[in-house]
C-alpha cells in the first residue's frame, strides 16, 4: 500500500478532470464540424454558449494543481505530473476555443451553399479528432509510443492544410462572389491546423512527463 | 513519414555551470565498509565530496547516513564493536592512516548535532572554549574570535549585549547557532551537521538554512537531514543512502527533478521511508 494514498487520489482526480476537458474539447470540435456541414446556426450558437464549461474545467484543474503543490509538495515525476496537467489543460481549453471559432465562421457563412465540397476540411477534422483521442489515451497511460504517433499524424494535418488552402485559392479566382465564404473556410482550416498543433504540444508534455527531458515535436 | 524524435533541450544541460573549472575534493571515500559487530552498516561507499559546497545526505532511518558522517571525523571509533575497511581521504591523506592524529582531524572538521548542546557556560565561554584549549590566552584575540564566530553564525546582533549570560537561557534556534559559532571558532575546513534543524521551529530552521548558504563560501558543509525539502533547498549535491549503500549521488537539481534510480524517486516522493 502506498504511503501517499491521499496524494495519489488527488492526482487521479486531476487526471480525471483533464480527460473530462479533453473529451469536452473533442466533442465541441465534432459538433462544430457537423454544424458547419449542416449550416446549423442554432448548433453553432449552442457551442459558443457551452464553451464556458471548458473555461471552468481549466480553472478547476489549475486550482487543484496549485493545492496539490502547496499541500503535498511533490518532486520529480510527481511534480512534473502536476505541472504538465496545468499545461495540458491550457492546450485543451484552446482546442475548445477553436470549436467556438469554427462555430462563429459557420454563422458567418450562414445558408450560403459551399463553393466546393468540404471533404478535405472534414479529413483535416478527422485526423485532428484522431489525434485528440490518441493524446488522451497517451496521457492516461503515460504512453510515449502513442505520443510519438501524434507527431506523425500532425504532419498529415499540415499537409492537408496546405492542400486545402491551395484548393480554396484556386476556386476563389473563378468565384469572386464567394470570397467571404472562402475566407471563412480558410480560417476554419487554420483553426483545425492550430488545434492539431496544440495536440502535438500535449504529446510533447507527455514526453516531458515520462522522460523528464523536453522534446520538440512541432516542426 | 517517420518522425525522428530527439530531445530538444535538457533541463539541466541548459544551466550555466555554477563555477568555472573543477572544484577540489575535500573528502574522497573509497570502498568504505563499516560493521557494528556483525551488522554491515556501510557497504562499499564511494563518494567524492567537493570543497565549498553543501553536500546533503538523505535516506530512511537506519540507512547509514549518520554512521557515515560520524566516520568522517572518526567519531565512530568511540563505539568499541566498530570495524572498518576501505579509506577516507581528507585533503590527500587517509584519515585511517596509522600516523593520523584524530585531534588534528577534529580541529579541521567541526560538527553540529541534532540537539543544540551548548556547554553550561556563558555565551562567551562557549565560543572561547575551543580556542582556549588550543592555547589562546590573550583576551583581545579571544574577544575577536568570539565576535567573528558569532557574526559568522548570524547571531552576534542577538547576543552581543549579553555575552556573559548562560547559553542555556537562549532559545533552541539561538543555541544551535551558538553551537555553529563554537564550531567556527576553531576555524575548521569542514562542518559536519547531523540533522541540525530537526529540533528547531520553522523560523529558526530557515535561519540555520540561510546560514548554511552563507557559510559555504568559506567552508565545506556535509549535512545529514531527514527533511528532503531542506536538502533540496540548501544543498549542491545530494547522496541518497539505502541499507548502507549509496544508491545515487548527483547534483541536487538532478536528484529532485529527474533522479536516475527509481528507489531515489520513490524515497524523495515519499513512497517509502
Amino acid at each position: 500500500m502506498s504511503v501517499r494514498e491521499k496524494y495519489e487520489a488527488d492526482l487521479q482526480l486531476l487526471n480525471d478532470r483533464i480527460i473530462e476537458l479533453g473529451e469536452f474539447a473533442h466533442r465541441a470540435l465534432e459538433r462544430s464540424l457537423k454544424a458547419l456541414e449542416g449550416h446549423d446556426v442554432d448548433q453553432s450558437l449552442a457551442i459558443m454558449d457551452e464553451d464556458i464549461k471548458a473555461n471552468r474545467l481549466e480553472e478547476e484543474i489549475n486550482d487543484q494543481a496549485i493545492l496539490l503543490i502547496a499541500k503535498q509538495q511533490p518532486v520529480a515525476t510527481d511534480l512534473r505530473r502536476v505541472i504538465v496537467a496545468i499545461k495540458i489543460a491550457a492546450d485543451l481549453e484552446r482546442i475548445a476555443d477553436f470549436a467556438v471559432n469554427i462555430a462563429k465562421s459557420t454563422i458567418r457563412i450562414g445558408n450560403d451553399s459551399f463553393v466546393k465540397p468540404i471533404e478535405s476540411i472534414d479529413q483535416m477534422y478527422r485526423k485532428t479528432a484522431e489525434m485528440i483521442e490518441l493524446v488522451l489515451e497517451a496521457y492516461r497511460d503515460e504512453d510515449i509510443v502513442k505520443a510519438k504517433q501524434i507527431a506523425e499524424l500532425d504532419d498529415k494535418v499540415d499537409a492537408l492544410y496546405g492542400q486545402t488552402i491551395q484548393e480554396l485559392l484556386s476556386v476563389s479566382a473563378t468565384n469572386p462572389d464567394k470570397l467571404p465564404q472562402i475566407t471563412q473556410l480558410s480560417f476554419i482550416c487554420r483553426y483545425l491546423e492550430r488545434a492539431a498543433d496544440h495536440v502535438t504540444n500535449i504529446s510533447e508534455n507527455i514526453f516531458y512527463l515520462v522522460k523528464g527531458t523536453r522534446y520538440e515535436l512541432n516542426k | 513519414m517517420t518522425t525522428t524524435i530527439k530531445p530538444a533541450t535538457d533541463v539541466l544541460e541548459n544551466k550555466e555551470p555554477k563555477v568555472k573549472g573543477p572544484k577540489a575534493s575535500v573528502y574522497k571515500t573509497n570502498q568504505l565498509n563499516l560493521w557494528y559487530g556483525s551488522n554491515h552498516a556501510l557497504k562499499n561507499i564511494d563518494l567524492d565530496i567537493k570543497e565549498n559546497e553543501v553536500t546533503a545526505i538523505i535516506g530512511p532511518s537506519g540507512c547509514g547516513k549518520s554512521t557515515y558522517i560520524k566516520t568522517l571525523n572518526r567519531m565512530i571509533e568511540t563505539i568499541p564493536s566498530v570495524k572498518t575497511s576501505g579509506e577516507i581521504i581528507y585533503r590527500d591523506r587517509n584519515i585511517f592512516g596509522k600516523d593520523y592524529q584524530v585531534e588534528e582531524l577534529r580541529t579541521k572538521v567541526g560538527m553540529v548535532f541534532q540537539k543544540p548542546n551548548p556547554f553550561p557556560k556563558s555565551i562567551y565561554d562557549n565560543i572561547a572554549y575551543g580556542p582556549r584549549i588550543h592555547g589562546i590566552k590573550n583576551k583581545k584575540i579571544l574577544d575577536e574570535i568570539v565576535e567573528k564566530s558569532l557574526r559568522g553564525a548570524a547571531i552576534w546582533d542577538e547576543v552581543k549585549d549579553r555575552l556573559q549570560e548562560n547559553a542555556y537561557g537562549l532559545s533552541g534556534g539561538q543555541q544551535q547557532r551558538i553551537c555553529i559559532a563554537r564550531c567556527l571558532a576553531i576555524e575548521p575546513d569542514v562542518i559536519l551537521m547531523d540533522e541540525p534543524t530537526s529540533a528547531l521551529d520553522p523560523i529558526s530552521t530557515l535561519k540555520v538554512e540561510e546560514l548554511v548558504q552563507d557559510l559555504k563560501k568559506d567552508y565545506s558543509i556535509i549535512i545529514v537531514t531527514h527533511n528532503m525539502q531542506q536538502a533540496a533547498r540548501i544543498s549542491d549535491k545530494t547522496a541518497f543512502f539505502l541499507n548502507g549503500e549509496v544508491v545515487e549521488y548527483d547534483e541536487t537539481d538532478k536528484i529532485f527533478s529527474n533522479p536516475s534510480d527509481s528507489r531515489t524517486e520513490d524515497y524523495i516522493s515519499g513512497r517509502f521511508g
